[in-house]
């Protein structure tokens, strides 16, 4: 039944919204949330509760119950209390076996007796396989709700992060004011408010007998907060967590904000804790500030006929309300002796007196009673001592009634300053909760302190012990899970005295609110039983989220970092099938229609062996090493020597790490006295680079080291016809004398500047070609036009694993372990002993001294069943003994076997026979043999001798590795994609002066960025490096070598983009970690940091923001970017 | 999440660094004897209480040392590693 204004505060009584009920049809108005649309068309009958199926109406009407849990549209676990009504809303109740009227399950209500605490535990030992038939009951009755996967509806939901100088949570009295002090020191504030509207208990609770100022305070602090400009509002906004430094996620729709804040206060109040007594959760029985909700927001009248529990003044301005929403309150039981004294009567019990309601002392609540399924009646008895059992008692009178309030006592909403590392303390003596040790920063104000009070805090008003046991029980502690008085007792009488231990065995605030009202009364029945105080025995753990939150606020909008070559479109168009690396996407092989896998790779293996492959090497790890100790960083990095390496000659590169484990490996190619280029693997160029730096910060060798992986796009031809092909395309000369087997070459191939490497990975003749990334593209279309005639065919990962597996190349990561020592690879070869030392040497040196145990040996079976082929990781035995592993094998279609490598015994040799134990448990016979297992003269790098006609080609046109870009992404930013403009980078430990000696504007500071006389942009990203954006010329000079002043090539690296419009700033705030506010990220900053988690160097020059990134990310950037715009409508 | 505070960058999220592992000077590796030289390579302080640590802000590549309290997860300074560092 619905009050007329005043009452209603919350809802707009001109507009119905109609919904449904388990297909009843009803309305209510809009503002309402469910459950009080549901109590205004007097539904008497919410939900079954979870384990007895009893019935329920809702206790709290402020989310914090399991009572009002409703499936809405397919939504299932929806709190009716909390969810706003909707037009047209599909509401369902949840947890019955046939109607909601007519539960089946109550039945086992009945068998309450025969299923005690910890039944879970006991009941299924014996006899053995009996779990078996219980299960499947146990698997239909747990959890709650349906989902129907059908109906679900995929909503988008974005993650944002959000910069504040300090936040509050909570937009109560306390909140706001904590808010108003804050913004009036000039700092910015986030208040929270998890409901729609700010305010908190002012909205529904009484403070004076003439109910006007709590309305009035509440008014003249949201005109207060909405006209103070350093204060920003969100509502219907929730808080589940605090993480370290203030990280706090707040949950709002559809959408995560990760708040960092420098402070934070938390104002979320306490919560009203329910009387414990027999059939305390019949329909009708409610909190006290439950029924304020429903009376002052929502206009609902929730009974006639009230009686009123009252352990504390709150009850009386209950009472109060319920006079003037004319329900009859038929009586107080005031459980306290004290207070009704005359004398010590607050102003409100004076009110309520005067009104002539009768108020009974001296007795206590000794059971509801019900008619029909709800509240009929409440009877009462004398006063007993405080036991968790009931020995004898005195009955007193039935007083009729179909509404029970109590209002007993708060709990302060401790979990969250918990979680902070707060620790909840029981003072006894003012019987109230505090809270102390909470972390720098970390303020709490009102309730939530555990004194209570506008502005003189006073002890908490709650009730010493409002729990009263029957000899039948049904007492319900935890409403949740159907959780009595006895079965906490017992809980400790088994041996779970711990209140952890407790909560384990019992199952107590395990139900969706958490224990946020049983934790109290379980804190202490757990200390009566114990006979020990309520603040030895504490309350469980309380971790986030604090409140149910769907998977999809944490799992949605999620992107996955992706690393492109610029000749993958071209790979895309082959049909390729990828595979990850990394980030990156590689071909793992290029399928023909209707071609499967393995045919594919063999047929891809037999064109490098007869005719020429090409195949994409671009994710292969490139650094760049230059200045006059660049032997020596490598001598001390790498197990060989190199100072010795002729200029235009490479050789294999070998990295230990100080375990002396094989930790990667690669080539070093010197292309002058200073310089070196050296390759890494695809997954180790990170870790290798960065070790090169940590190291090098130690040494201080006088050495550039620089990451160029992105920098170059690399194409390896191999095959017998690689020079024909090659040849046709470049003026370098190919012959072997000229450019023989490992040889470094510079020149152009099809018009583009580039590196040829003479390689053997794959064991054909071969030439890496690294070209500039930006020109690419241009070179896997020449090889694969000039190719053509010769039977070119792209090859991918697959066929190449294959074909280094068959030269007996090992690939460090695959063949080797996190163990794996030089000698085992029997790779001493690749060791320099004429040097002072490298990484690794001297505890190799101390392993050359034990006995070996294994090593990595080729192995084959003669036999062409592809089906024999032995697995990765598939056991060597010897006899019954792991002897080692197989780390590659596969059938070789060049030499119509399986081959393979395996760590073997080390006492193994050549020839013998091992056995690996393949699928089902079958024993393979395999033969070791010496590696390689294909052309072991290297025959096949011999160069033919044939001269061609060069075709002549000009420098082609760079491309952009963001296909499809379009500037205006719409909603106010402005995106263009510069990366075809001039950029460059310099480092040096002289670079600032040499850049000021050629009269360029120099920031002063590293992270500063200063516009120069042409227009064009320096960011200085380091003492001694420099992005240059807008210009490649170095004002006409080139640093290499000038000074120790190096060039980095940034036009190939990095990609450039340009953002600006209205809203560009709120798109960087939004998806970068940075406090990228106007008053914090000023023009002129630099910021290098994460975005999408990759990085990025952000720029704000003249009111626009610049953004370079890893080029082959650069779509991955772009795409995240547009996706974003979209899912923020800003 | 917490932060750490880079020389270089400033106080950034942590999951912008890598940790490079507990700071060791180390011995003289042509005269120290094995067990010291085991020690060294596979055994860390690990102690309760202020460590020196490497750690590493991977957006800009820059190695630096950091004072932090085992027992508190507290970082008490951040610092380049030389005094007079050739900072690239």
């Amino acid at each position: 039944m619905r009050l007329s204004a005043p009452f209603g505060t919350r809802i707009k009584r001109d507009t119905r919204v109609f919904f449904s009920f388990n297909g009843t049809r009803l309305n209510g108005f809009e503002g309402d949330t469910v459950a009080s649309a549901l109590l205004a068309a007097d539904v008497q009958l919410m939900s079954r509760s979870f384990k007895y199926h009893r019935p329920r109406l809702g206790l709290t009407f402020a989310g914090d119950d399991a009572a009002t849990l409703v499936t809405i549209d397919h939504r299932a676990n929806c709190f009716a209390d909390t969810e706003t009504l909707g037009q047209a809303m599909e509401v369902t109740s949840q947890n019955h076996l046939g109607s909601l009227e007519h539960d089946l399950g109550a039945a086992i209500g009945l068998l309450a007796r025969f299923l005690p605490v910890g039944f879970y535990y006991k009941a299924f030992y014996r006899p053995k396989g009996i779990w078996e038939l219980w299960a499947k009951f146990f698997r239909r009755s747990a959890g709650l709700g349906r989902i129907n996967p059908s109906k679900q509806k995929v909503v988008p939901r974005t993650k944002r992060y959000l910069h504040v100088d300090h936040l509050v949570v909570g937009g109560g009295y306390h909140g706001m004011r904590a808010a108003l002090d804050i913004a009036n020191d000039g700092k910015s504030v986030l208040l929270v408010e998890q409901d729609p509207v700010l305010g908190g208990s002012l909205l529904y609770s009484r403070i004076d007998p003439e109910g006007v100022v709590a309305g009035r305070l509440a008014q003249e602090l949201i005109g207060q907060i909405e006209t103070n400009s350093n204060i920003e509002v969100m509502t219907t906004a929730h808080c589940n967590g605090w993480y370290a430094d203030h990280y706090v996620p707040i949950l709002q729709g559809h959408n995560l904000f990760k708040i960092r804040a420098s402070g934070v206060t938390l104002a979320t109040g306490s919560l009203e804790q329910p009387a414990v007594f027999r059939n305390n959760d019949l329909p009708g029985v409610m909190l006290g500030s439950g029924v304020q909700r429903l009376v002052h927001l929502y206009g609902v009248k929730a009974g006639h006929r009230a009686v009123i529990i009252a352990g504390n003044d709150e009850a009386y301005g209950l009472a109060l309300d319920l006079l003037d929403a004319d329900i009859e309150v038929a009586a107080i039981i005031e459980l306290r002796a004290e207070p009704v004294k005359s004398g010590t009567r607050s102003a409100l019990m004076e009110s309520v007196v005067e009104r002539g309601v009768r108020i009974i002392t001296g007795a206590e609540p000794h059971a509801a009673v019900a008619r029909r399924g709800h509240l009929s009646a409440i009877q009462l008895r004398g006063q007993a001592s405080k036991e968790v059992h009931v020995a004898q008692y005195e009955p007193l009178e039935t007083i009729e009634c179909d509404l029970l309030c109590s209002s007993v006592g708060f709990l302060p909403q401790y979990q969250i300053p918990c979680q902070a590392g707060a620790r909840l303390r029981f003072d006894e003596e003012d019987n109230c909760f505090t809270l102390d040790g909470l972390p720098r920063g970390f303020q709490l104000a009102g309730s939530i302190t555990g004194k209570w009070g506008l502005d003189e805090p006073a002890p908490d008003p709650s009730h010493s012990w409002p729990i009263f046991p029957h000899p039948q029980g049904k007492e319900f502690v935890d409403q949740d899970e159907d959780l009595q008085i006895v079965d906490i007792v017992n809980a400790v009488a088994d041996g779970f005295t711990h209140v952890q231990l407790v909560k384990r065995y019992s199952t107590v605030g395990m139900g969706p609110s958490q224990g946020r009202h049983s934790a109290l009364a379980t804190a202490k029945i757990t200390a009566a039983a114990n006979r020990t105080t309520i603040d030895e025995t504490g309350v469980t753990t309380a971790r986030p989220p604090l409140r149910a939150e769907p998977l999809a606020a944490s799992a949605g909008e999620v992107f996955f970092p992706a690393r492109l070559s610029s000749m993958h479109e071209a790979h895309s168009k082959l049909g390729a099938q990828f595979l990850h690396a990394g980030t990156w996407y590689r071909p793992a092989c290029y399928p023909r229609p209707g071609e499967d896998r393995i045919a594919c790779i063999e047929r891809e293996v037999i064109n490098v062996r007869r005719n020429v492959g090409m195949i994409d090497l671009s994710t292969l790890g490139g650094i760049d090493i230059r200045g006059p100790d660049a032997s020596e960083l490598l001598n001390r990095l790498y197990t060989g020597g190199f100072k010795g390496l002729a200029i235009g000659k490479s050789k294999y590169a070998l990295m230990c790490n100080e375990a002396g484990v094989v930790i990667d490996d690669g080539v070093a190619a010197r292309l002058a006295e200073t310089h070196f280029y050296v390759t890494a693997t695809t997954t180790g160029v990170e870790n290798v680079y960065r070790q090169m730096l940590k190291w090098n910060v130690q040494w201080q060798l006088d050495v550039d080291i620089t990451n160029v992986t992105s920098a170059y796009c690399v194409v390896n031809l191999a095959g017998p016809k690689s020079k024909e092909v090659l040849a046709r395309l470049t003026t370098t000369d190919l012959d072997e004398d000229a450019f023989p087997y490992l040889g470094v070459r510079e020149g152009e191939v099809a018009g583009i500047p580039a590196r040829l490497l003479r390689v053997g990975f794959v064991g054909e003749l071969g030439y890496e070609i690294h070209v500039p990334q930006t020109l690419g593209r241009h070179l896997w279309e020449a090889l694969a036009a000039v190719g053509a005639t010769f039977d070119i065919a792209p090859f991918g990962v697959e066929a190449q694993r294959l074909l280094r597996l068959e030269k007996g190349h090992i690939i460090i990561g695959q063949d080797t372990d996190a163990m794996t020592h030089l000698r085992e690879l029997e790779m001493s070869w690749a060791v320099s002993r004429k040097k002072p030392f490298f990484i690794g040497d001297r505890t190799t040196a101390e392993i050359d001294t034990t006995r070996m145990t294994r090593r990595l040996a080729g192995f084959t079976v003669e036999s062409a069943n592809r089906m024999d082929v032995p697995q990765e990781s598939q056991l060597v035995l010897e006899g019954d003994r792991m002897a080692g592993r197989v780390t590659s094998a596969a059938y070789s279609p060049t030499l119509d076997k399986i081959v393979g490598l395996a760590y073997v015994p080390a006492t193994s040799a050549e020839g013998d026979t091992i056995t690996i134990r393949v699928d089902h448990g079958h024993g393979l016979q395999a033969t070791l043999c010496e590696l390689p297992f294909y052309d072991p003269q290297t025959e096949r790098q011999r160069v033919p001798d044939i001269s061609v006609d060069v075709i002549e080609e000009t420098l082609p046109e760079r491309t952009s590795l963001i296909s499809g870009s379009r500037s205006d992404l719409g909603n106010g930013v402005v995106i263009v994609d510069r990366t075809l403009s001039d950029r460059c980078g310099i480092r040096g430990r002289t670079a600032a002066s040499w850049l000021e000696s050629l009269s360029m504007l120099v920031p002063d500071k590293p992270n500063c960025a200063q516009v120069q006389k042409d227009g064009t942009l320096l960011a200085r990203l380091s003492v001694g490096e420099f992005l240059f954006l807008g210009s490649s010329n170095y004002l006409g000079c080139h640093p290499d070598g000038a000074d120790s002043n190096y060039s980095l090539p940034r036009a190939d690296s990095h990609a450039w983009l340009v953002l600006s419009g209205a809203h560009s700033r709120e798109l960087l705030q939004a998806v970068c970690s940075i406090d990228l506010r106007p008053r914090s990220f000023l023009d002129g900053d630099v910021a290098q940091t994460l975005m999408f988690g990759i990085s990025v160097i952000l720029i704000q020059s003249e009111g626009i923001f610049h953004l370079c990134a890893d080029i082959t990310s650069s779509q991955y950037l772009y795409d995240a970017l547009g996706e974003s715009i979209n899912s923020m409508s800003i | 999440m917490k932060t750490l505070l880079c020389p270089l960058n400033g106080i950034r999220n942590i999951d912008e660094f890598i940790y490079g592992g507990e700071y060791h000077v180390e011995p003289d590796r042509k005269q120290v004897d094995r067990k010291a030289w085991a020690e060294h390579v596979f055994f860390d302080t690990n102690s309760a209480g202020v460590v020196t640590e490497w750690w590493c802000h991977t957006p800009s590549s820059f190695w630096f040392l950091a004072d932090r309290d085992t027992v508190t997860d507290e970082v008490i300074n951040t610092y380049p590693f030389s005094i007079d560092p050739v900072e690239r």
